[in-house]
């Protein structure tokens, strides 16, 4: 049965061809589009826990609340003693402190008097006191145009936007003008290690690096931090994983008047992220839908041409003695293999494309200048076992569906015509 | 008809006469607050959620083009200078021996994380140059009857577009200051006390801030000691003082 079905779709190219390159593409489409916005969602959440919400976070409960405006003036303190129990409690999760701040940075003459000066939004990573993949997480050394990255204290990264606009160089001394957690005045003079672009338009605009051991000196800010950040071992979000940390966390800090308790947030818990992953799934579970219901359509009228050309063969056939029943049922068998040949041409093709995206990405800066989404300039897809059968039962799906109402034809079939039509 | 004109008239008459007593009423204020020049060391303490700061500070003021400000404690602060000319200001840090221009938006920023911005500590121009007033009504404040004043701005770069003043019937002294933005949003509230004699002028010694766009219990200045018009030499107000 099978071997007959087969040798009728390779000898009669004009039975399956169209069908094939139909299913072929309409699969093709569904896995390129999934591996792309996969890999969006991916590099958004990456970039997202890499630079403002960790996978989990840790903050007072006050500054929780007022988040948006990074009050320093209720930061976390004793941070040495909360990172130690932090891991003793949750071993293989690395904890970072950083510290938010914004002021004035001013570009002196060489009088020292101003010459240029502009607001500045400032992070603080822990790059000097031990190895702990800052400097990778954040891509400093890719994101770095010009000079070094910070190597001892007293030195700053300016972004790219900022550098150029107020014409700072590697090398430059600048000051800093702020105000401490407390309040106070603070100054401070650096010399510029380096020229940042990380490509997004957030971070270009007006952002400095400083190691976090000058910006606790800057701030008054001792053994203390705005926001720690964790890390899952590898780097790698897990869901509910995080869910179970932040639960058994704040679990222990159940106090509502304390303002100044530690509370844990998870990923998902912060810039929307929850919604946004949300939404993108939802997005492509109906773009898949969409996608059967337009292949359906348009292989039942690929089905009606083909029921249409085989008129006569289904007449002798039914004047043979084929009952109608069984003729429907080779046509949804060979509409099955059809299937299986397009989804698995569409499934190779989508997946090398994306294979090739996840190495080489879309570089879409130039549309990126406005956006202000935490999001890295170069699209890559994501090739996740999904992407194997996301494209492939569908379109199988849509073949059979697309068949079984164009062979409902065959039981209107009638014989009595047969023989002056064949003259 | 007869009535009617006469009742616009009494209208017209009486919005007229309140009209001028408010802008006499304010001239006097001037004549208490303002002097010609003015040495005033202070101390400022801004309230915050985990703890209050204090700091001091010795003021030179001539007219409202010049003033000059160092910070005497604490440590932190100590040697910070901020020096005003016209409408430019200059701070001075010792740390980092540099000499630092604020401008634009900056001058909106908060000073030393206290309810006050530069703009405030700027501002020192008579309110008669710069409001138009208008009496609505007499209220009491901590048992000392008031007048009570709205104040429209005449100028185009005040800091605050409306005023509303509460000042002492007999001493001619703010009591309480609310401070609005164009929108009729509510950005400041001063409350005055301590109210001295200081040589021919009354003159209200401490001063609560509170920024009412932002948490907190406010900031208390409180003056320690004040001279009016005592003689300020020229080079008190140049560049070259931030750095001595």
């Amino acid at each position: 049965m099978f071997a007959f079905l087969w040798k009728g779709i390779i000898r009669d190219k004009s039975r399956s061809l169209l069908p094939v390159i139909v299913v072929a593409i309409g699969v093709f489409a569904i896995i390129f589009a999934h591996g792309l916005i996969s890999g969006m969602m991916s590099n958004m959440i990456q970039a997202t826990a890499n630079f403002q919400t960790g996978h989990l976070k840790v903050m007072t409960r006050a500054y929780s609340d007022n988040q948006g405006q990074k009050p320093n003036d209720l930061a976390l303190l004793d941070v040495d003693m909360l990172v130690e129990q932090l891991t003793a409690d949750f071993p293989g999760v690395e904890w970072v402190p950083r510290i938010f701040f914004g002021g004035l940075l001013d570009i002196p003459d060489q009088d020292g008097e101003t010459r240029a000066q502009g607001p500045v939004s400032g992070t603080a990573y822990d790059f000097l006191s031990a190895n702990n993949g800052e400097i990778e997480r954040i891509g400093l050394k890719t994101a770095l145009v010009s000079g070094n990255i910070i190597r001892q204290p007293n030195e700053i990264i300016v972004s790219i936007d900022f550098a150029e606009t107020h014409e700072v160089l590697p090398g430059d001394r600048v000051t800093f003008f702020g105000s401490t957690m407390h309040g106070a005045m603070s100054f401070a003079n650096y010399t510029v290690a380096g020229i940042a672009r990380f490509g997004m338009a957030q971070l270009d605009r007006g952002a400095v690096i400083l190691d976090i051991s000058d910006a606790r000196l800057l701030l008054d800010m001792e053994n203390a931090t705005s926001e720690l950040f964790g890390y899952l071992p590898g780097n790698t979000y897990d869901q509910e994983e995080t869910e179970r940390i932040k639960s058994a966390f704040n679990e222990r800090y159940t106090d509502e008047t304390d303002e100044f308790a530690p509370v844990m947030l998870q990923l998902v818990d912060q810039n929307f992220m929850n919604q946004t992953i949300a939404m993108m799934d939802a997005i492509l579970v109906i773009m898949v839908i969409l996608l059967v219901i337009a292949l359906s359509i348009v292989l039942w009228n690929t089905g009606v041409l083909g029921g249409i050309r085989r008129y006569n063969e289904f007449g002798v056939r039914l004047a043979l003695g084929e009952e109608k029943k069984h003729i429907y049922r080779t046509l949804l068998s060979e509409s099955l293999l059809i299937g299986v040949i397009g989804s698995a041409v569409g499934t190779a093709a989508g997946v090398a494309l994306s294979l090739y995206l996840q190495k080489y990405g879309i570089d879409y800066s130039a549309m990126m200048e406005n956006v202000n989404m935490m999001i890295t300039p170069v699209i890559r897809s994501e090739v996740t076992p999904q992407l194997y059968y996301i494209g492939f039962i569908p379109g199988v799906i849509s073949m059979l569906v697309g068949s079984a109402l164009a062979g409902t034809a065959v039981y209107k079939r009638n014989t009595a015509m047969l023989f002056k039509e064949l003259d | 008809m007869k009535k009617l004109t006469v009742l616009l008239l009494i209208t017209v008459f009486t919005s007229s006469v309140f009209a001028q007593d408010a802008e006499q009423i304010i001239r006097d204020v001037d004549r208490n607050l303002s002097a010609d020049s003015r040495i005033v060391e202070s101390s400022m303490t801004v309230h915050g959620r985990r703890s209050s700061r204090t700091m001091t500070s010795k003021s030179y003021t001539v007219g409202n083009e010049k003033s000059f400000t160092e910070y005497l404690s604490p440590a932190r602060e100590k040697g910070t200078k901020m020096l005003k000319l016209d409408k430019e200001m200059w701070l001075y840090s010792p740390s980092t021996d540099r000499t630092i221009m604020i401008s634009g938006h900056m001058l909106r920023q908060s000073v030393m994380g206290s309810d006050l911005s530069y703009e405030d500590m700027m501002e020192d121009r008579k309110l008669s140059d710069m409001y138009t007033a208008s009496l609505s009504g007499e209220e009491t404040i901590e048992g000392r009857p008031c007048y009570v004043l709205q104040l429209k701005s005449k100028v185009d770069d005040a800091a605050y577009d409306v005023q509303k003043l509460w000042v002492d019937t007999e001493r001619l002294v703010p009591l309480k200051q609310e401070l609005y933005a164009k929108s009729g949003q509510l950005l400041k509230q001063v409350t005055l006390g301590d109210v001295q004699r200081v040589n021919d002028r009354w003159y209200p010694m401490k001063m609560v801030y509170k920024d009412m766009l932002k948490d907190g219990k406010g900031t208390e200045w409180m003056i320690t000691k004040i001279e009016f018009d005592t003689r300020i030499p020229e080079h008190v107000f140049s560049k070259a003082s931030l750095k001595q």
